[in-house]
């Protein structure tokens, strides 16, 4: 079970309080009826899925019930770090070679 | 390839068993193939075989980063049923159980495969509606499927709880009867060693690390561990790193990659006799003719490669399994292990052409892809082949995910995701 650190009660709590909301920094358009087909296709069914570092969404669930962003390598499930939603996508991180 | 029978046991038996031939050869790859399939698995090796069979195409490499079968083929449930509620699944899945049903003659090799039944629990008035509908769409596609009181239930799998004081009480079951298990890692190898004879090189430890693209778009090849090995067709059927070749090539894909997780019990007499499922308490379990008790769990919740998973993922369904069976509670299990599985949106796979000539894909498989390995690996060969899908596989695009004709199991697939 992932220990995940919520950027808001500033807490290591266990997998089991949070819900994965998928990947991060995917913009919904301010105009979403007037997308192309393409475009919604982007934004509603293509997804990264990156071998190594991901950005996604959790929801601390069964604590404070507030979204945040998290960084994690996908291959060894070790968080980078995590940070409060809204909050720009991190352009140095941590620890992290490449 | 010598074939496989009691005379060749009895020959062998006199001799000492010193001519047995190897199952398939490992030959060094060629600098160039007609058409090269990327995943040893199950399914790449049935295209594989397919191509040879029944299409005549033999100059043909399937290359594998690990061991042949290692991946997901090695590690399902080897469940096999064909009761999805759309058109396209049933004619997909069906299509792959009426092959599993003659494959042993076929390959001369014995995948075991075993229709003991496939039972499905409800266990409250939602699972009776969405069961019941099922068996009735199965039954117009001409695939069977038919209900069972919760006594009929018991009867067919006696060790079964069908008490009214269980938290979830079993009320009825859904049965095709033509479900059942096989081995899986025969599979693998049935189909490697009928491929091999026929010509098709098989190359092992041979990890593909890029896509190269002519100026016009078209594949001309792929960057191996090994060296560049050409061809003017490539078969993507990377199950959980799918995306990853996709992208190499330039071609980002629906698909996300879970962990999902399967266990063993110690083996024991036989008290199992068919497949149980239930999406409600999560759990499905059937037994091994070793003995042992093959459970499956759920995927975890996260994007992850790591071929693991949470251990409270495990202990779920162990809970699950322990309220429908209640004889289990003090069984010992073996061993865990988990596998990734790429899902797509509307849980149902991709086969299809890509935006890139001369790029395939076959992929999207996600939690129950071995069942239809045989029909798979046939309609995918007739796409490579042919350079247009089979009438089957048609309706299983990329491009649906942009006009919006999805084939939506999410909600109907009858198991939980």
């Amino acid at each position: 079970m992932l220990l995940i650190r919520c950027p808001y009660c500033e807490e290591e709590r266990p997998e089991l309080e949070f819900r994965n909301a998928g990947e991060a920094h995917i913009a919904r358009s301010a105009n979403i009826a007037g997308e192309s087909d393409d475009d919604f296709e982007k934004f509603f069914f293509i997804r990264s899925n990156p071998k190594g570092i991901i950005y996604e969404r959790w929801r601390h669930m069964h604590g404070c019930a507030r979204f945040f962003n998290a960084v994690r390598d996908t291959v060894t499930d070790k968080f980078v770090m995590t940070y409060k939603a809204g909050e720009p996508k991190p352009a140095k991180l941590p620890g992290v070679a490449k | 390839m010598k074939k496989y029978s009691v005379f060749a046991i009895a020959r062998e038996a006199m001799r000492g068993h010193k001519g047995w031939e190897e199952q398939w050869s490992s030959p060094e790859p060629k600098k160039e193939y007609d058409v090269i399939i990327v995943g040893a698995g199950g399914h790449g090796l049935a295209t594989a075989y397919y191509l040879a069979t029944v299409h005549g195409i033999t100059n043909v490499a399937v290359l594998e980063k690990g061991w042949l079968g290692g991946g997901n083929t090695g590690r399902n449930t080897t469940i096999i049923r064909s009761n999805y509620l759309y058109d396209e699944s049933a004619g997909i899945y069906d299509h792959a159980l009426k092959l599993w049903d003659g494959l042993s003659q076929e390959l001369n090799y014995n995948v075991m495969y075993s229709a003991r039944g496939v039972m499905m629990l409800a266990h409250n008035v939602h699972d009776i509606q969405v069961l019941k509908r099922h068996v009735h769409a199965n039954r117009l596609n001409g695939i069977d499927n038919e209900w069972l009181s919760p006594e009929q239930a018991k009867e067919f799998c006696p060790p079964l709880n069908i008490s009214r004081d269980a938290r979830y009480p079993v009320v009825g079951a859904a049965l095709q009867r033509r479900g059942g298990t096989a081995r899986h890692d025969a599979v693998a190898w049935g189909y490697a060693r009928g491929a091999s004879a026929r010509g098709v090189h098989i190359i092992q430890n041979c990890e593909v690390t890029g896509v190269k693209r002519a100026p016009n778009g078209a594949v001309l090849g792929v960057d191996t561990t090994r060296g560049f090995i050409g061809a003017k067709k490539v078969g993507v059927v990377a199950a959980g790193h799918s995306s990853v070749i996709m992208n190499m090539a330039g071609v980002r894909m629906p698909l996300e990659s879970y962990p999902l997780q399967a266990l063993v019990s110690e083996p024991i007499k036989p008290v199992v006799p068919c497949v149980v499922m239930s999406n409600t308490v999560h759990a499905y379990i059937s037994q091994s003719d070793k003995g042992e008790l093959v459970i499956g769990a759920g995927t975890d919740q996260y994007v992850s490669y790591s071929q693991t998973g949470g251990l409270h993922i495990l202990q779920h369904t162990l809970d699950a399994i322990c309220e429908m069976f209640p004889i289990f509670t003090r069984m010992k299990m073996l061993r865990s292990w988990g596998g990734i599985v790429d899902v797509t949106p509307d849980r149902s796979p991709i086969l299809a052409k890509t935006p890139v000539p001369g790029l395939y894909v076959n992929c999207g498989w996600g939690t129950g892809g071995f069942k239809a390995t045989p029909g798979s690996g046939h309609v995918f060969a007739h796409t490579i082949a042919k350079d247009d899908p089979h009438p089957i596989n048609a309706p299983f695009t990329i491009e649906r995910f942009r006009t919006g004709r999805l084939i939506d199991e999410a909600a109907a697939a009858a198991v939980a995701h």
